[in-house]
């Protein structure tokens, strides 16, 4: 009888954040003439490009048992490095710098949370503190404008009708999921979340295991901070701020278990499309901003409702 | 405190009648009928696995009865939560002790009935623990800080805060396991002025001695069935050892025990010693030879074989494997050796819950199941998780299945399938067949048997002494983190067998880390 109910526990976890797209979009265009049109689809997922891409890489954080609250300060150091680099040197070696910056960034905070040995959430609200700082270091509490073609065709250019912005999240999705799926990272990820101490006695090295989640989710945060500074042509010290939990909860929405060990890419990015539609929604009805907070709020509290339900025991 | 004395009425403090607890579907304690009398020191025994510890838990509320009924005190006890039972002064003491480190001795006893003026501490606990202090005669410290206790003086406190509940039934669950000889000593007086003051004891413990020493009566038990409660001047060693034996358990027959001709040392295991409690340790493998550890639970088995493989560092002594010395053990070089553990509780160290019975069975193996880049074979994957799950007969056979919805049984199966995929050379076996049916361990027998006859060198640990001497060829006994006493099964009888184990583990630990 429990089989069954973890059954249904687990179709939901899989398959809820798909029905609730589906209602919001049949109720969306009742209401609407404006919303269900090709131009208002592709401005969302142009817009949301650099959280979906935040998003797939925390999933892989996520399964992998651990949590990165610092993902947002990372997208501040890359985006204010991109914008000097670019500036100073050259823009296209800027754009170039931003992932980079975040790769190191992640890198260092896995290496923390292995060698101190603490976890996750705790260690990365730390490093946080300190990449912010960092950002106010590099860009010396200004905003660095950056206005090169050479360096906002990334985040406003369209290649065949479409945003290069929104191909390279797709791109980037479609890459983590393969890692996720079909590679013996992505396995060992699964067994790391799912039940470390038997990854350990199955001879995995889990620290690097937890090293690669993190450095893979300070990468994604600086490509989407690469994005976003070419788009608005502007590197400033306070970008990035709130991404991190915006990011939690669209793989939370997704159904990616709290606790480890389940969980899929593709599903994250239904999440931030699923966040981004119920803003969008109160946008195109003029709707008190209010009620969005409270909808947002309550669709990720029935999130993590069957986030738990699923838990096995 | 209640100092009434309740010896003399004759209502049982505890009565148990036709109880029976089973865990998913396996039964582990069957139509026990049982009546504690009150002012007794009443002692659970039995083989590992016998149920002592389950009932134990029933009287103290941490299992619920999946049959029968049971009373406290001539009322039914149902609902029965440890806080019911704590409520109707029945309390247990676990094996490892549940005191909060960094609170004094008076803060622990009272944690949660505090005195208290609107939630403001009225700080008090040190002179309301000295009435306590002054009936058990214990000397203790009411302002000293837990931390720096010994486990003899913590197991004090334990029994003191169930004093301080008005606890009139103690639940004492192998409280002396890790105590030195005089702090049994301190125990037992303990226990016997309890019993003074009108408590009841139930004492669980595979100490024989000791139950003989300080108990009224004594409750046998054998695979889940009670075989008799008798007082204790009818019992001695070896009546206890006979019944918590049983005679004629022959109902399962062991496959063939086959011999290489050539014999050539595989595992070869020198004066080996390790942090967690492994002390000089030797002892050697033979290819295509199964070599049982057999010792209590608590006596240190499964750390020499953690010690063995890497999964625990080792502070001193050498492994060998074919005639080399292996330095700097890790699982994964192990596991690149050909040398693997199958650990023991295949849900919290041998499977990932979470994931499918093929990624489960060939984490291990996943460097020869992908390109060097990483990219997994999913074919080559299929077909060999396919071959090893027809090999031991895993159902339903489907490899793509949630392991979590597989019978103990066949998780079983599949736990020891993923570490005989690749066919490793040295197998360390830590109860391998626990917990799981009579078809299942029949096949799990086979494959050990088979495994060995192909070259391998096994090293078996298990509870079940019946297994170790049915499938074993040489075997060792294992006390206080040491290897003694090698041996031929053949001819032994489980009685031999655990006459000499109690012998060795009544021993005093001389070297015993502080």
């Amino acid at each position: 009888m429990s089989w069954d109910r973890y059954r249904v526990a687990r179709f939901f976890q899989t398959y809820s954040v798909l029905v609730m797209i589906a209602a919001l979009v049949l109720a969306m265009s009742l209401l609407s003439d404006s919303f269900l049109t090709y131009r208002n689809i592709l401005n969302i997922l142009n817009q949301n490009a650099p959280l979906a891409i935040m998003a797939s890489a925390m999933t892989l954080v996520i399964i992998g048992g651990g949590f990165d609250l610092s993902v947002g300060a990372s997208f501040a150091v890359a985006g204010v490095c991109a914008a000097w680099v670019a500036l100073n040197v050259d823009p296209y070696i800027g754009l170039l710098v931003a992932p980079l910056v975040g790769l190191a960034l992640g890198a260092i905070n896995g290496i923390v949370i292995t060698s101190l040995n603490v976890h996750s959430f705790l260690a990365t609200i730390a490093t946080s503190l300190v990449f912010k700082g960092a950002a106010i270091v590099v860009s010396d509490g200004r905003l660095i404008p950056v206005r090169l073609d050479d360096f906002t065709w990334l985040g406003r250019g369209k290649i065949g009708g479409v945003f290069i912005a929104v191909i390279v999240m797709v791109v980037f999705a479609l890459i983590l999921s393969f890692v996720l799926k079909r590679t013996t990272l992505g396995r060992k990820i699964f067994s790391v979340g799912g039940n470390e101490e038997a990854a350990v006695l199955s001879g995995i090295r889990t620290d690097r295991v937890k090293i690669a989640t993190f450095a893979i989710a300070g990468l994604a945060a600086g490509l989407a901070a690469a994005i976003s500074v070419s788009r608005i042509s502007m590197g400033q010290a306070s970008a990035g701020t709130g991404m991190e939990l915006q990011a939690i909860a669209a793989v939370i929405l997704g159904g990616t278990s709290i606790y480890g060990g389940v969980g899929a890419v593709w599903r994250s990015v239904a999440g931030v499309l699923l966040l981004a539609l119920i803003n969008n929604g109160f946008n195109i009805l003029n709707a008190d901003p209010f009620f969005r907070d409270l909808t947002t709020g309550i669709v990720i509290l029935g999130a993590i409702g069957i986030s738990v339900a699923g838990r096995p025991r | 405190m209640n100092r009434e004395s309740p010896l003399e009425n004759t209502t049982p403090s505890i009565r148990l009648r036709g109880v029976g607890k089973s865990f998913g579907g396996v039964s582990v304690l069957r139509n026990v009928d049982l009546d504690i009398p009150p002012g007794v020191i009443h002692g659970l025994v039995g083989e590992n696995g016998a149920g002592k510890s389950t009932l134990g838990k029933i009287i103290g509320g941490y299992y619920s009865i999946s049959e029968g009924s049971m009373e406290a005190f001539g009322e039914s006890a149902d609902p029965w939560t440890p806080k019911d039972a704590l409520d109707r002064g029945v309390a247990i003491m676990h094996q490892e002790l549940q005191l909060v480190p960094e609170l004094t001795v008076a803060e622990n006893v009272f944690l949660g009935i505090e005195d208290h003026r609107l939630g403001v501490l009225s700080g008090t606990e040190a002179e309301r623990l000295m009435p306590i202090i002054k009936a058990t005669g214990f000397e203790v410290d009411p302002s000293a800080k837990v931390a720096d206790l010994s486990i003899a003086d913590r197991q004090k406190i334990e029994v003191m805060r169930a004093l301080a509940r008005s606890a009139k039934v103690i639940v004492m669950d192998e409280p002396t396991s890790s105590l030195s000889a005089n702090e049994t000593q301190k125990l037992h007086e303990t226990m016997q002025k309890l019993r003074a003051s009108g408590g009841t004891v139930v004492y669980v413990s595979h100490f024989l001695d000791n139950i003989l020493e300080v108990c009224d009566s004594v409750t046998i038990l054998r695979d889940g069935d009670l075989v008799r409660t008798a007082p204790r001047e009818n019992e001695s060693k070896d009546t206890l050892v006979s019944a918590m034996l049983g005679g004629g358990r022959s109902e399962i027959s062991f496959p063939e025990k086959s011999r290489l001709k050539e014999r050539r040392t595989a595992l070869e295991v020198r004066s080996l010693s390790s942090a967690n409690g492994t002390r000089d340790a030797s002892f050697h493998v033979d290819r295509g030879e199964i070599v049982g550890l057999i010792g209590l639970v608590g006596g240190g088995r499964t750390e020499i074989l953690r010690a063995v493989i890497g999964a625990d560092k080792s502070t001193g002594g050498d492994v060998l494997v074919h005639g080399e010395p292996y330095p700097n053990r890790s699982i994964a070089e192990s596991n690149r050796r050909g040398i693997v553990m199958v650990p023991e509780d295949r849900r919290k160290l041998g499977l990932i819950m979470t994931m499918a019975v093929r990624t489960n069975l060939t984490l291990p193996h996943l460097p020869s199941f992908a390109t060097p880049l990483g990219r997994i074979l999913a074919a080559a994957e299929k077909s060999k998780a396919r071959d090893a799950i027809d090999h031991f007969q895993v159902k339903p056979s489907d490899v793509d299945g949630d392991i979590l919805n597989y019978s103990g049984g066949n998780q079983q199966k599949v736990l020891l399938a993923k570490w005989l995929l690749r066919d490793p050379e040295i197998v360390i076996l830590d109860e391998p067949s626990r917990g799981v049916d009579v078809g299942a361990r029949r096949r799990i027998h086979e494959a050990i048997a088979e495994l060995a006859s192909k070259g391998a060198a096994v090293l078996l640990v298990s509870s079940e002494l019946e297994e170790v001497l049915g499938l074993a060829h040489r075997a060792y006994l294992v006390a206080n983190g040491g290897v003694f006493d090698e041996f031929a099964p053949e001819g032994k009888t489980e009685v031999d067998v655990l006459r000499s184990l109690f012998r060795l583990q009544q021993q005093p630990p001389e070297a015993r880390a502080p």
